[in-house]
C-alpha cells in the first residue's frame, strides 16, 4: 500500500500535431461503464472543430505526396507503438467499455493487427484499385485512386479502440488527413492513441483528434465547405439524415452508417469510400 | 480573317430514313402507353423549331407504374436470367444500334441540333461501343474485384441530360443491365426521341418486357423517379445544382447514389506544345457539341510567352468553322439545344463583357429561325470573372494565362468542378507531374474529349461521384459493402 499520490492526467484535444484544450475552455465527465468517474475530457467547440479542419488541410499535400512505401513506414512504426502501449489501452477499453480484462485485450490486440493489415495496403491499394484500359486509339490511359483530401470521421460510439482504428486507418492510409470525433461516451482510448501518433512519425494534421458531442460538433464537420468527405458511422440514424442533408452543400463523399462487426475482416470498402478515380490519356506515336 | 475560303455545297444527310411517329406514349412493361392523367409536351428541332412529336409527360402515377414494371422484371425474370443470357441481350442489342445508327444519328441531329458528323462519328458508334463492352461483363462479374458472387441492386432509376442523349442512355443502361439490374430511365424533357426510339430497339431485341422503361417528362418526372421508394439505385447527369438536391432528397435512404455534375475544366497549353495540334485541341475542347459538353475544356490556360500565337492561331481556325444545318455533313457547329440554355449563354456571355473581358467571335451568319451561338473567345479574363468560375455549356471560351506550371495547377485547381483537364505539352515527364497535380477525374494530354467504354469517367468535388465506364463502372450497380454511397 503505497501512499503516493497519483498524478492524474489532463486529456486535451490534438490538433495540427499539438495538444490544445478547447477553446471554449470547457470538459465533460467521462465515466466507466458503472457509471464512475474516469476523467474530464475536452469539450470540443465549432471552433476546435474548424481549426482542426484547417490542420488536416495545411497536412494534406506533404501526406499525400509521400510514397506509398513511406506511408506504409510510418503506419506499420504506429503499430509498433501501439503495441507498447498495450497494457494502458486495455485499462482504458476495460473500463470505457465494460469489458472483462480478457475481452478488452482482445479488442486491443485486434486493433493492433488491423493497424498493421491497413498499413501493408498503403503500397497496394493502387495496384488492386487501378487499371490499364485498352482504349481504341493510340493512347496509353490508365486510372489510378487518389486520396479525396480532408475526411471528417465521426468514430463508433461503441467500439472505442478497434472501432477507431477500424475507420482512421483506412482514410489515412491512403493519404488523406482527417479530423475525427472520438466516441462520446469512451474517448480515453482516443486520446491515447492520439499520444501514440504524436510520437510516431505520422506528420501533424494528419489525425487530428476531437473529444466532445456528436450532436454539437458533427453539423459543424457536415456542413464545412472544406471538408471533402464524412464517416457517419458514429452518428444515430436520425442524426445521420440531416448531416448526410448538410453534406450535400458541396457534395461530400458520404459513408452512411451501418452495423459493423469491428472484429471481422474489414474489406476494401473503408478505403474506397474515399478514394477518388483518376483517368489520365497520356498519347502513344513518335 | 484574310484570305478566301473554300465554299462548300449544301450536303445534307437525308431525313427519309426517319420514321417518326406524330405522337409516343411511355414505353413501361415492354409497351408504348398513355400517361395516366394524359399530358403532353411537343419536342422541337433546335435548329428550325419545326414541332418533331409529341411526347407522353410522366407524372407520380406514371413513374410509380414504371418502376413496379421494374420491379416486377427484376424479381421474375432478370435477377434469375444466367448472366450469360443477360449479356446476350445486350450484344443483340449493340448490334441493332450498329445496324440502324444512320437512323439514330439523323434523329439524334434533328432533336438535340448537333451536327451529323458528331453524331454519326462519334454519339452512336460509342453507343454500340457501351453496349458491347459491358455485354461482355454479364457473366465475368467474380473476376471484377467486387467480391466472389457480385449482386445487382434491384431498380434502378436514371435521369440523363440533353447533350448527349443516347450516349448518356448508352452510359446508364448498359452497366446497370449488365449488373443485372432492371431501370427505369427518365432522357431529357428537349431531347427524348432516341431513347423512344431505343425503347423500339429494346422490343426488336425482345428484351423481356419491363427491363427497360423509359419515362419522358421534365424537372418533375425526374424528381418523382429519384424520390420513388422503390429504387435502389438513383444515377444522375446533369447540372451541379440538381445533383445536390439529389443528394439531399436521397439522404438517410438505402439507395446507392452516382453524380455526374458540371465542370469548368481547364485546357492547359504550355509553350513547347506543337500550336497547330494544341489549336486543334482547343476547338475540339469548347467547340464540340457546341460546348455542350460537362467536361469541356471551357477555361483555356496558356503560357504566357506564347498566348499571342496560340490566340491568333485559334481565332485564324475559329474562321474556318461552318455553322448552321445539324443535318449538313460539312457542319462543324449546330444549334444551341434550346431557348432557355441560349438565354443563359447569352447572359452569362453579357456578363463577361461587363466585367471587363474582351469578347471575340468570328463573322458568323446566324440562321433566322432556331437557337444560335457563334462560337465565342474571351481573352483578358481572370480568375474572378464568372465566365472563368461558372459553367456556360456554350461555345464560350476564356482565355487565361499563366508562367510556370505551378501557377498552371493552382489556376486550374481553382474551381469547386474537377471533372477533366487538359495539358498540352512535348514533355512527358510534364505531362505526368500535371496529371498528378491536377484535381480532375480525367485528364487528357495532347488531346481532349476522348470517351471509350473501356476508360472510367467521372469527377472530384462537386463534378459529383461514382464512375461511368470501365471495370469501375460496374461499382455503381452492384451491392459492395456498404450499401451507402459509391466512391
Amino acid at each position: 500500500m503505497s501512499d503516493r499520490l497519483s498524478v492524474r492526467k489532463t486529456y486535451k484535444l490534438y490538433v495540427g500535431g499539438k495538444f490544445p484544450r478547447s477553446e471554449s475552455g470547457r470538459s465533460y465527465e467521462v465515466t466507466d461503464a458503472k457509471g464512475g468517474f474516469l476523467a474530464n475530457a475536452a469539450l470540443a467547440s465549432r471552433k476546435d472543430a474548424r481549426d482542426a479542419v484547417q490542420a488536416a488541410r495545411k497536412a494534406l499535400p506533404e501526406w499525400s505526396a509521400a510514397t506509398a512505401y513511406n506511408r506504409g513506414q510510418v503506419l506499420y512504426r504506429v503499430a509498433e507503438l501501439l503495441e507498447g502501449r498495450r497494457g494502458q489501452f486495455v485499462a482504458e477499453v476495460a473500463a470505457g467499455e465494460g469489458l472483462t480484462t480478457r475481452k478488452a485485450e482482445a479488442a486491443v490486440d485486434a486493433a493492433t493487427d488491423r493497424w498493421v493489415w491497413y498499413a501493408g495496403w498503403a503500397d497496394k491499394i493502387m495496384q488492386v484499385q487501378g487499371s490499364a484500359n485498352p482504349v481504341a486509339g493510340p493512347y496509353f490511359d490508365f486510372s489510378i485512386p487518389e486520396p479525396t483530401g480532408v475526411v471528417a470521421v465521426l468514430a463508433p460510439q461503441g467500439s472505442s479502440l478497434l472501432g477507431l482504428v477500424s475507420v482512421v486507418a483506412p482514410v489515412i492510409v491512403a493519404g488523406n488527413t482527417c479530423v475525427v470525433l472520438a466516441s462520446e461516451r469512451a474517448p480515453l482510448p482516443a486520446v491515447t492513441l492520439s499520444e501514440v501518433l504524436a510520437t510516431s512519425d505520422l506528420p501533424g494534421g494528419v489525425v487530428n483528434l476531437l473529444t466532445g458531442r456528436v450532436a454539437e460538433v458533427a453539423p459543424w464537420l457536415a456542413s464545412h465547405m472544406d471538408v471533402n468527405a464524412i464517416d457517419l458511422v458514429g452518428a444515430g440514424s436520425d442524426q445521420a439524415i440531416d448531416l448526410e442533408v448538410a453534406a450535400a452543400d458541396n457534395l461530400k463523399r458520404v459513408l452512411r452508417p451501418t452495423d459493423e462487426d469491428w472484429a471481422s475482416e474489414p474489406g476494401l470498402h473503408r478505403m474506397l469510400a474515399f478514394l477518388e478515380t483518376k483517368t489520365v490519356w497520356h498519347p502513344i506515336g513518335v | 480573317m484574310a484570305g478566301k475560303k473554300f465554299t462548300y455545297a449544301p450536303a445534307p444527310e437525308s431525313r427519309a430514313i426517319l420514321d417518326l411517329r406524330s405522337s409516343y406514349g411511355l414505353f413501361i412493361g415492354g409497351e408504348f402507353v398513355d400517361s395516366i392523367d394524359g399530358r403532353t409536351f411537343k419536342t422541337i428541332s433546335p435548329a428550325t423549331e419545326e414541332v418533331l412529336a409529341e411526347v407522353t409527360e410522366a407524372g407520380e402515377a406514371d413513374v410509380d407504374r414504371a418502376v413496379q414494371a421494374a420491379r416486377r422484371a427484376y424479381e421474375r425474370i432478370w435477377s434469375k436470367l444466367a448472366p450469360r443470357e443477360r449479356g446476350k441481350y445486350l450484344y443483340r442489342i449493340a448490334r441493332i444500334v450498329q445496324e440502324r445508327a444512320r437512323e439514330l444519328a439523323v434523329l439524334e441531329s434533328l432533336d438535340n441540333g448537333k451536327p451529323i458528323r458528331e453524331s454519326r462519328d462519334v454519339d452512336i458508334p460509342l453507343v454500340a461501343a457501351y453496349f458491347f463492352y459491358y455485354a461482355g461483363w454479364a457473366d465475368k462479374l467474380p473476376y471484377a474485384g467486387f467480391g466472389p458472387d457480385p449482386r445487382p441492386l434491384g431498380v434502378a432509376g436514371q435521369v440523363i441530360p440533353w447533350n448527349f442523349p443516347l450516349l448518356m442512355l448508352a452510359w446508364k443502361i448498359a452497366p446497370a443491365l449488365a449488373c443485372g439490374n432492371t431501370v427505369v430511365l427518365k432522357p431529357a424533357e428537349t431531347t427524348p426521341l432516341t431513347a423512344l426510339l431505343f425503347a423500339e430497339i429494346c422490343q426488336q431485341a425482345d428484351l423481356p418486357p419491363g427491363v427497360v422503361n423509359i419515362v419522358t417528362g421534365a424537372g418533375e418526372t425526374g424528381r418523382a423517379l429519384v424520390e420513388h421508394s422503390g429504387v435502389d439505385k438513383v444515377a444522375f447527369t446533369g447540372s451541379t445544382e440538381v445533383g445536390k438536391m439529389i443528394a439531399r432528397s436521397t439522404a438517410g435512404s438505402k439507395k446507392k447514389v452516382t453524380l455526374e455534375l458540371g465542370g469548368k475544366a481547364a485546357n492547359i497549353v504550355f509553350d513547347d506544345a506543337p500550336i497547330d495540334q494544341a489549336v486543334e485541341g482547343i476547338v475540339n475542347g469548347i467547340f464540340f457539341n457546341q460546348g455542350h459538353v460537362c467536361c469541356a475544356g471551357s477555361r483555356l490556360l496558356v503560357q504566357e510567352n506564347v498566348a499571342d500565337i496560340v490566340v491568333s492561331s485559334l481565332k485564324r481556325r475559329l474562321g474556318t468553322l461552318r455553322l448552321g444545318d445539324p443535318l449538313d455533313k460539312n457542319t462543324d457547329v449546330g444549334a444551341i439545344n434550346s431557348a432557355e440554355q441560349l438565354a443563359r449563354i447569352r447572359e452569362l456571355s453579357d456578363v463577361g463583357e461587363e466585367e471587363g473581358a474582351e469578347r471575340w467571335s468570328p463573322p458568323c451568319e446566324l440562321p433566322d429561325r432556331g437557337f444560335w451561338f457563334p462560337p465565342t473567345v474571351f481573352t483578358g479574363v481572370t480568375q474572378a470573372h464568372r465566365i472563368a468560375r461558372e459553367e456556360i455549356f456554350g461555345p464560350v471560351l476564356s482565355v487565361l494565362t499563366f508562367r510556370t506550371p505551378a501557377e498552371a495547377v493552382e489556376k486550374a485547381n481553382n474551381t469547386p468542378y474537377g471533372l477533366s483537364a487538359g495539358v498540352w505539352t512535348e514533355k512527358g515527364s510534364l505531362i505526368l507531374w500535371m496529371a498528378n497535380q491536377l484535381r480532375a477525374g480525367v485528364v487528357w494530354a495532347n488531346t481532349f474529349n476522348r470517351f471509350d467504354p473501356t476508360s472510367p469517367f467521372g469527377g472530384y468535388k462537386e463534378s459529383g461521384f461514382g464512375r461511368e465506364g470501365g471495370r469501375h463502372g460496374l461499382e455503381a450497380y452492384l451491392a459492395t459493402g456498404n450499401r451507402g454511397r459509391d466512391v
